[in-house]
């Protein structure tokens, strides 16, 4: 165990110097000079290259890079050029929105993906489980934003049974504030829930087949008993590959259902920045993105270990 | 000379032959996978005829006839805020849908398949490969879109280049394992003990044999890059307007969305067929290649 995780963490630090070097050089290829910017067109020569020298720009690039680096570990991010606003101001005011919006959706996909894929098995050959079929199929060709259009529509406007956009911070009001995400998080939660569904049935039908199974109902075992024992169990370890597997989906997911349903998030600043070319904030966001989907990645696989104990054994 | 004769058994076209047959046979006895294959079919051909197909520019705009409903004489479907004509913008707009789908398909399968095939082959390739993996699964699919459209701006070809790599390590990841598992068969350690070298054994032996997993593949990353296309253009990191898509259509859409709910119907029908179309008949065509699934079913 203590083995798989140094490898693990080992391989996660590699990935994340490798990710910020990308970034770095990333960042290097943006378009337009920084210190024409700050200067302005008509700056002589030597202005722009006493910004430059202030800037750091002049240096050789591994002194820029391990500067950058530096400045990151201090969380330092810069200031948004738009606004003047540090740019941790910014992450911190919408960072929470998202999260909210991500562990609801989550909750809401695992729930009835799981329900959905149980049923799809416990029920093979008849109608509930061509219902979850259908789901499944509709879940994994419909665009989710598509969806979200037509549930403001029916959901919220016709019917009323839904507010069509706004946010009240969660933390502050979590009754009015869950309300507001609950159709947010029903769209951005099913995609998810398909591929769930899916992979729960195969699983379960995988594990209701096995000799142990097979064991366990000839000494006398209820089916509730099996279902949750073995059948759950097992299906476990599938749900959550699928979600540390789906996270980037999910965040791409995110950014689209706050822009439909209004919300104030870390999506609407990603879009925001990259439309007024602010580039403080589009490498802080790139950055957050990127570091966070590392470590929960990193976690996912632990979890995972912790679960699954033939992953321990045969790494690799 | 009898050298031949003691070949290893015919490394890719008797297995890949008869497995064509097996394959045909399945799908045949498949009435989803046969209904996906159908319209399938119809999506592609509507995409290549769109020029014939569509009564109208899809650009063109009509404004003495603003949001006409749909059946209205001369315009199928209706029309948009503009007054253009909403079924020529659908039929051009799944052929761009698809421009994107098929490039992001070649990008990942010309870069995915020979990394795959060096990891799978190569075992100290394997460790530098499956890092560079992991740095660019680091990078979510819209994150990587929204850098490059930071840096040269919003276009197809950017939706597309996306799109493909964020698909890249999947396809290395596929590619690599088929290799692992077809460099243990006989006919490989057979041309092996024959002295093939590295090259000839990956093009002529285990390359060939990677075409289903590879075709499979394909069928997956076709919805999801079509989704993409479209989530790309609707956020406005994809295709620019008045160049037809079916993402902008839908954010048009939404701006007028109770007054003319059919202008964001029709795109979203559009991408949930060709979406349809490539999960029945990958399901199905992953079932027919998959004599374990096949037989499990019966």
């Amino acid at each position: 165990m203590i083995r798989y995780l140094s490898t693990r963490l080992w391989h996660s630090a590699i990935t994340l110097a490798l990710a910020s070097v990308v970034i770095f050089i990333g960042i290097r290829q943006l378009p337009g000079d920084p210190a024409i910017a700050m200067a302005g067109e008509e700056a002589s020569p030597e202005q722009l290259d006493a910004i430059r020298s202030k800037l750091g720009l002049d240096q050789p690039l591994p002194v820029q890079y391990f500067s950058f680096i530096g400045r990151l570990l201090q969380g330092d991010l810069g200031k948004s050029t738009r606004t003047g606003t540090p740019v941790t101001d910014l992450l911190a005011g919408t960072l929470p929105v998202t999260l909210w919006l991500a562990a609801y959706a989550i909750v809401v996909a695992v729930v009835a993906g799981v329900l959905l894929g149980v049923v799809a098995e416990r029920y093979r050959g008849r109608w509930p489980e061509w219902i979850s079929n259908g789901f499944a199929l509709i879940g994994l060709s419909v665009p989710s934003f598509w969806l979200g259009l037509l549930a403001i529509l029916y959901l919220a406007v016709n019917l009323g049974w839904f507010p069509a956009s706004g946010y009240v911070d969660v933390g502050t009001n979590p009754v009015r504030g869950l309300y507001y995400l609950t159709l947010p998080a029903l769209i951005l939660g099913t995609g998810l829930a398909a591929v769930i569904l899916r992979q729960t049935r195969a699983s379960m039908i995988e594990t209701m087949s096995t000799d142990y199974v097979r064991t366990a109902r000839a000494k006398g075992l209820g089916g509730g008993r099996i279902l949750f024992r073995y059948g759950l169990r097992n299906s476990l370890i599938v749900v959550v590959t699928i979600v540390g597997l789906q996270l980037g989906g999910l965040i791409s997911g995110a950014v689209v259902t706050e822009r439909i349903f209004a919300l104030p998030g870390f999506g609407k600043l990603t879009l925001d920045s990259v439309f007024t070319r602010d580039y403080p904030v589009i490498q802080a966001v790139v950055l957050v993105i990127t570091v966070g989907y590392i470590l929960i990645n990193l976690a996912v696989d632990i979890l995972y270990s912790v679960i699954n104990p033939r992953i321990r054994v045969g790494s690799n | 000379m009898a050298v031949t004769d003691i070949r290893p058994a015919a490394p890719g076209a008797t297995s890949l032959g008869s497995d064509r047959g097996r394959i045909w046979k399945s799908l045949r006895r498949n009435p989803l996978g046969l209904a996906g294959g159908i319209l399938l079919a119809l999506v592609v051909l509507v995409a290549l005829l769109a020029p014939l197909l569509a009564p109208y520019d899809p650009a063109q705009v009509h404004f003495a006839t603003p949001f006409q409903k749909p059946g209205t004489v001369g315009f199928l479907l209706g029309t948009d805020d503009l007054g253009r004509d909403i079924f020529s913008r659908l039929v051009f707009g799944i052929r761009s849908s698809l421009e994107v789908g098929v490039l992001a398909v070649l990008l990942s399968v010309l870069i995915g398949t020979p990394l795959g095939l060096l990891a799978g082959y190569w075992k100290w390739l394997d460790a530098i490969i499956s890092r560079l993996n992991d740095v660019t699964l680091a990078f979510p699919f819209l994150i990587i879109a929204v850098g490059l459209v930071a840096i040269s701006g919003p276009s197809l070809g950017n939706a597309a280049v996306a799109i493909g790599i964020a698909h890249i390590p999947a396809m290395i990841r596929i590619i690599r394992g088929e290799t692992l598992r077809i460099k243990e068969s006989d006919f490989v350690i057979g041309a092996r003990t024959m002295d093939a070298s590295g090259g000839r054994i990956i093009f002529q032996h285990i390359l060939p044999n990677t075409a289903s997993s590879l075709i499979v593949q394909a069928t997956v990353i076709m919805p999801a890059a079509v989704i993409g296309e479209a989530v790309l253009s609707f956020l406005g990191l994809g295709i620019q307007p008045p160049a037809p898509s079916l993402g902008i259509m839908l954010s048009d859409a939404q701006q007028y969305l109770f007054r003319s709910p059919t202008a964001a119907i029709v795109p979203g029908l559009g991408i949930a067929a060709i979406c349809l179309a490539f999960n029945l008949f990958g399901d199905a065509l992953r079932d027919a290649m998959d004599p374990a699934a096949t037989s499990r079913k019966k």
